[in-house]
């Protein structure tokens, strides 16, 4: 990206609000912040699909609707192929002339964790590769937050889920998470982040960047859930910047496929038990028992910074 | 009317013909014999040019009608095609596609369910979706497939259904095999189709709508009846736009294709190509006598029971043919068979019918095995003992 984007919330912030308040979202829930940040960050008209979750259930209560723009669900895993659909209509009416050669829509869909990392997983890689113009949004609360807190392959090791429960003898979720926004890089598609809310800068610089991109974007946004991560609902954008803080969560996008650039290097590293601590969900990993599980851990999120530091330095 | 030319096709080749002449917005389509030439035939229209179509060669059935329902509510005409185990793995969006009015035109060329796996014609992939909320052709030959798909745009469209439609073709008998079929001119069938305006369109930014909310309690029953009263209630409009099609084409359209009804003691209602070799059965054992007669429905959803009734309700001996198990329900009976006698007591009429199971997963149903229906019936006719329930064609036992 040659030209530098420069996020001004004078005027990012818009008169008009693509995602009205009144939903049913919890308290403290960062999905409605991540999706107005999200919009507003796009200047052109969008059409959105989402898929069964959370955002869903809570902003389309019939007979009311929080959504200012176009808008679907169809079912929990494919809201991928679903707004693909709605791209190829788009570019088909445009070769017949019924859309204006010169009108510019934007695609997105969003779709919870268990969506993406699971369910959805295969639909996303097919729209991926077909090269649909859509911007695929992951709102990762590293759970089935929708259906009370199941585990899905965003968990990550050690958490308690209705699922994966802290038990006597098995410690919550047994295995680390899939490394999902690597996986979508892979495609080669012109740009993949992750991100968090608590940085919107980043977030919406990201955002422009993947609406601009010549072909598919994919964005894994962290997305604390105070009922499944166990914390109180005005903490929410601290847990966030923990996760960037202890490296548990890196702020960082991928170019083509190859093009590594980290966006946010924490001065000081913290202790990922900091994120930890701050959790319900890890609550029994703070047993004396389950020290090697902490370390575990720790090593884990050691071995991915890492790692991303040298693919950046390599790319 | 206009001249059709005739030509040599398979049934597959005449549904992607009509597919070419329709030039729908979008297709998005994943192959499985016996539709794959469907698929592969429409590509090549693309891929020369000769559409305008948006081909999405998606990864799986499910993802092929996710994509569809995705086109269609953003305000394009769209088609697809599949079947059997394509349609199963689409189950959920088929009732999705339907609950949402959407009116995507979908080609089943039937083919039996797994398992064990088998690749030939039998019925049981439409008829297990036959629940699901689509209006349901069944086609006998490679010339009414042309005909129902080109019908089934005009009627899905129409204002007063938006509901997907199914339209159906026997696996191999009619898709692969190859027939003289008429093709209507290009102009005249882009006329009949018109073009597509619907109402509420994603892509129209100006007026943002909201499609697939959450439904509770308090709402989700009525729309559940309004959908079900369209799908029940629409059987004038698919009449009206099959009568058009028929002062067009030349070709007989009429819901129910009745041979030798007038004055049949003994008739079997069967769909698709098995029609075909029946009606010739009936032909033979008119010139010896007997007053035989067919019945062949050539839409299934939604049920034309008070047309079906009327037309074998002067009947001796009726029998069902089925090219599917309803697993479970009485005696093993077939779909059609459930439906249909359901039709005759809620309409008060009485009288001897039967239900052979005949051709699952291709099996062969000759001239002789329909020969030996028709004498059970004269039996049954004659006697007035109904016998056994359910009975088998062509079955080693
Ligand atoms: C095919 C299918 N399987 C299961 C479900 C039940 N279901 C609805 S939402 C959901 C979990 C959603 O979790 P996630 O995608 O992480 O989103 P969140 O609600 O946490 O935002 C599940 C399991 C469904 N609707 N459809």
């Amino acid at each position: 990206m040659a030209e530098r984007i420069r996020i001004n919330l004078r005027e990012i912030i818009k008169p008009e609000e693509r995602l009205a308040p009144g939903h049913r979202l919890c308290a403290g829930c960062a999905e409605p912040t991540v999706v107005r940040q999200i919009m507003h960050a796009i200047d052109e008209p969008v059409v959105v699909a989402t898929a069964t979750g959370c955002l869903e259930v809570s902003t389309t209560v019939y007979p009311y609707t929080s959504w200012n723009v176009p808008w679907i669900h169809s079912a929990f895993e494919n809201a991928s192929t679903t707004i693909a659909g709605v791209e190829a209509a788009y570019k088909a009416l445009k070769r017949t002339g019924k859309i204006p050669a010169d009108q510019d829509i934007k695609f997105l869909a969003f779709g919870g964790d268990g969506a993406s990392y699971d369910i959805g997983f295969q639909f996303i890689s097919g729209v991926l590769e077909r090269g649909h113009k859509v911007v695929y949004i992951c709102l990762n609360n590293e759970a089935y937050m929708n259906t009370g807190i199941q585990r899905s392959s965003a968990t990550p090791l050690g958490a308690h889920t209705t699922t994966s429960p802290a038990g006597e003898v098995i410690q919550g979720k047994t295995q680390w998470r899939k490394p999902f926004t690597r996986i979508m890089a892979a495609h080669d598609i012109p740009y993949v982040a992750q991100a968090s809310p608590h940085n919107y800068r980043d977030l919406m610089t990201k955002v422009k960047k993947a609406v601009a991109a010549d072909g598919p974007a994919v964005l894994n946004v962290l997305a604390p859930c105070p009922r499944g991560w166990r914390h109180e609902s005005d903490q929410t954008m601290a847990i966030a910047k923990l996760a960037a803080d202890t490296c548990y969560w890196p702020l960082y996008e991928i170019e083509d496929g190859y093009k590594v650039t980290v966006n946010y290097k924490p001065r000081e590293k913290r202790p990922v038990a900091d994120w930890l601590r701050a959790q319900g969900r890890f609550r029994h990993l703070f047993r004396p028992a389950n020290a090697g599980l902490l370390e575990e851990i720790q090593s884990r999120v050691d071995f991915e910074w890492e790692r991303l530091l040298k693919d950046e330095a390599n790319s | 009317m206009v001249t059709s030319k005739y030509m040599p096709l398979d049934g597959a080749n005449a549904v992607s013909q009509a597919m070419r002449q329709i030039n729908p917005n979008v297709v998005a389509a994943y192959p499985i014999t016996p539709q794959t030439a469907v698929v592969q035939n429409f590509s090549e229209y693309v891929a020369d040019g000769i559409v305008d179509t948006e081909f999405v060669p998606v990864e799986s059935e499910h993802a092929a009608m996710s994509a569809c329902i995705g086109a269609s509510a953003a305000g394009a005409r769209v088609m697809t095609a599949t079947a059997a185990n394509g349609l199963a793995l689409m189950w959920e969006m088929l009732y999705i596609a339907a609950g949402m009015r959407l009116p995507i035109v979908l080609t089943v060329v039937n083919r039996a369910l797994s398992s064990p796996l088998n690749i030939h014609c039998d019925h049981s992939d439409s008829m297990g979706a036959r629940d699901a909320g689509w209006l349901h052709f069944y086609a006998e030959t490679g010339q009414e497939a042309y005909d129902n798909t080109i019908k089934a745009i005009k009627i899905a469209e129409h204002a007063d259904v938006l509901l997907p439609v199914m339209s159906c073709q026997d696996g191999f008998i009619t898709g692969h095999g190859v027939e003289r079929v008429g093709l209507l001119p290009d102009e005249a069938v882009k006329e009949f189709v018109g073009g597509y305006d619907p109402k509420y369109a994603l892509l129209d930014t100006d007026h943002p709508v909201t499609m697939g909310a959450w439904d509770f309690t308090d709402y989700y029953f009525e729309h559940k009846r309004q959908q079900s009263e369209v799908l029940n209630s629409c059987l004038p409009i698919v009449e009206a736009v099959s009568k058009e099609y028929e002062q067009l084409s030349g070709r007989d359209q009429a819901i129910l294709d009745c041979y030798g009804m007038d004055d049949a003691d003994v008739a079997i209602v069967v769909l698709s190509s098995q029609a075909g070799t029946t009606r010739s059965v009936v032909r033979e054992l008119r010139a010896k006598g007997v007053k035989a007669g067919v019945v062949k429905p050539r839409l299934f959803r939604p049920f034309p029971a008070t047309q079906l009734v009327d037309a074998i309700k002067n009947c001796k001996a009726v029998a069902v043919m089925d090219r599917a198990i309803s697993f479970g329900a009485m005696g093993g009976c077939g779909p059609l068979f459930l439906d249909l006698t359901s039709a005759l007591f809620n309409l008060g009429v009485q009288l001897p019918v039967v239900n052979y199971i005949y051709g699952l997963g291709g099996r062969d149903t000759m001239p002789s095995d329909i020969a030996s229906a028709f004498a059970d019936l004269q039996e049954i006719a004659a006697t007035g003992t109904r016998g056994e329930l359910v009975r088998y064609l062509g079955l080693r036992d």
